[in-house]
């Protein structure tokens, strides 16, 4: 938008609301704050939402590969695809909006966001792992 | 705002400079909404550590059922689309376009929460409540905590649908109809996270 942007009569004699006002009035024909959606954007993140969340679903109910670790790691690649196509085609996530500062605060929760499950996971796996064996029988009869 | 009071013959109304956003609503809800991502990091944190306690009850493999599982994500998936639409319509400054669509988003939602609740109900009745073990603890707080912020979604479309009948697709209700739009899509990908982590790598584990 190189093009300086007039503002509609707004006289001396406007006080800060009114100018406010005028300003918002204009503002919301192309607020740069709402980004511009197309058809054919929601449709490409929709058709390969479907595909990236059939397959999946495929794998698993039909028991596709016989080793589940193998269909498990598939599975999270899967997804973690899918999440990036929302981002892209349904959040409209981009490096520019808001001056950057959408993308800035994603990072840094998607860092929290790995610290938290990673550390969780792999602290308390091995907590498992050290504590005293538990049978199933045994467990039947905690109180 | 450049005030020119030596050149007064020649007033400029105008910005030499790129607008600043007026208010930052879009990034404020968008770090509401990282905040609500760390939120439900802590729970999936929480379900991968006691996912697997069964406390010798009742499994995934014996509990979910996939084939209702993918039923209510296609409504999901259905719904972030339509809701794509009234985006478009809104767009095009088209009232009544806006309202169906978001009219059709709030049914999709509403099945997604029906279909929910009735495999909540199943489980329970079952003798598979909360109580029972802490895999399941973690499941019902877990998925119930999505599905309570799909609900509390569908109560903010109806008052959004209600505010865009009474006032129009006016500036600020084109802004609430950002956020919600941002709300909806990201509570999407928390289901992409839930369908993946809890109930396809449950049956797999």
């Amino acid at each position: 938008m190189s093009e300086p942007h007039v503002h509609g009569g707004a006289g001396g004699a406007h006080d800060q609301d009114a100018r406010f006002d005028a300003r918002h009035v204009h503002g919301h024909a192309h607020d740069p704050n709402i980004p511009h959606a197309t058809f054919r954007g929601y449709m490409i993140g929709f058709l390969l939402s479907v595909v990236l969340t059939a397959i999946p679903f495929w794998l698993v109910m039909g028991k596709v590969f016989h080793n589940p670790q193998a269909t498990t790691w598939i599975v999270l690649a899967f997804a973690v695809v899918q999440i990036l196509v929302h981002m892209a085609y349904f959040l409209h996530l981009n490096t520019s909006s808001e001056g950057g500062w959408n993308m800035l605060a994603l990072i840094f929760t998607i860092v929290l966001v790995v610290i938290t499950l990673s550390g969780s996971l792999w602290v308390m796996y091995h907590m498992n792992a050290n504590m005293m064996p538990m049978s199933a029988q045994d467990m039947r009869n905690m109180p | 705002m450049s005030t020119t009071t030596a050149s007064a013959a020649q007033p400029r109304f105008y910005l030499t400079e790129e607008h600043h956003p007026e208010n930052g609503v879009m990034l404020g809800f968008w770090i509401y909404l990282m905040s609500d991502c760390l939120v439900f990091a802590c729970l999936f944190a929480m379900y991968g550590v006691l996912g697997g306690s069964y406390a010798a009850g009742p499994g995934p493999k014996d509990l979910f059922d996939l084939s209702v599982v993918a039923v209510n994500t296609s409504m999901l998936l259905l719904s972030s689309i339509t809701y794509g639409f009234a985006m478009l319509e809104i767009q095009r400054q088209r009232k009544l376009a806006t309202l169906f669509w978001l009219a059709v988003t709030g049914c999709f939602g509403a099945a997604f929460v029906t279909l929910e609740l009735t495999e909540f109900a199943h489980m329970i009745h079952e003798g598979a409540g909360p109580q029972r073990s802490a895999f399941l603890s973690s499941f019902f707080t877990l998925v119930g905590t999505h599905g309570l912020h799909v609900s509390f979604g569908i109560l903010w479309l109806i008052t959004l649908m209600v505010q865009v009948g009474r006032y129009g697709l006016t500036a600020a209700n084109i802004r609430r109809l950002s956020c919600l739009s941002l709300f909806w899509h990201f509570l999407d990908v928390v289901w992409i996270g839930v369908f993946t982590f809890v109930y396809l790598m449950g049956v797999l584990r």
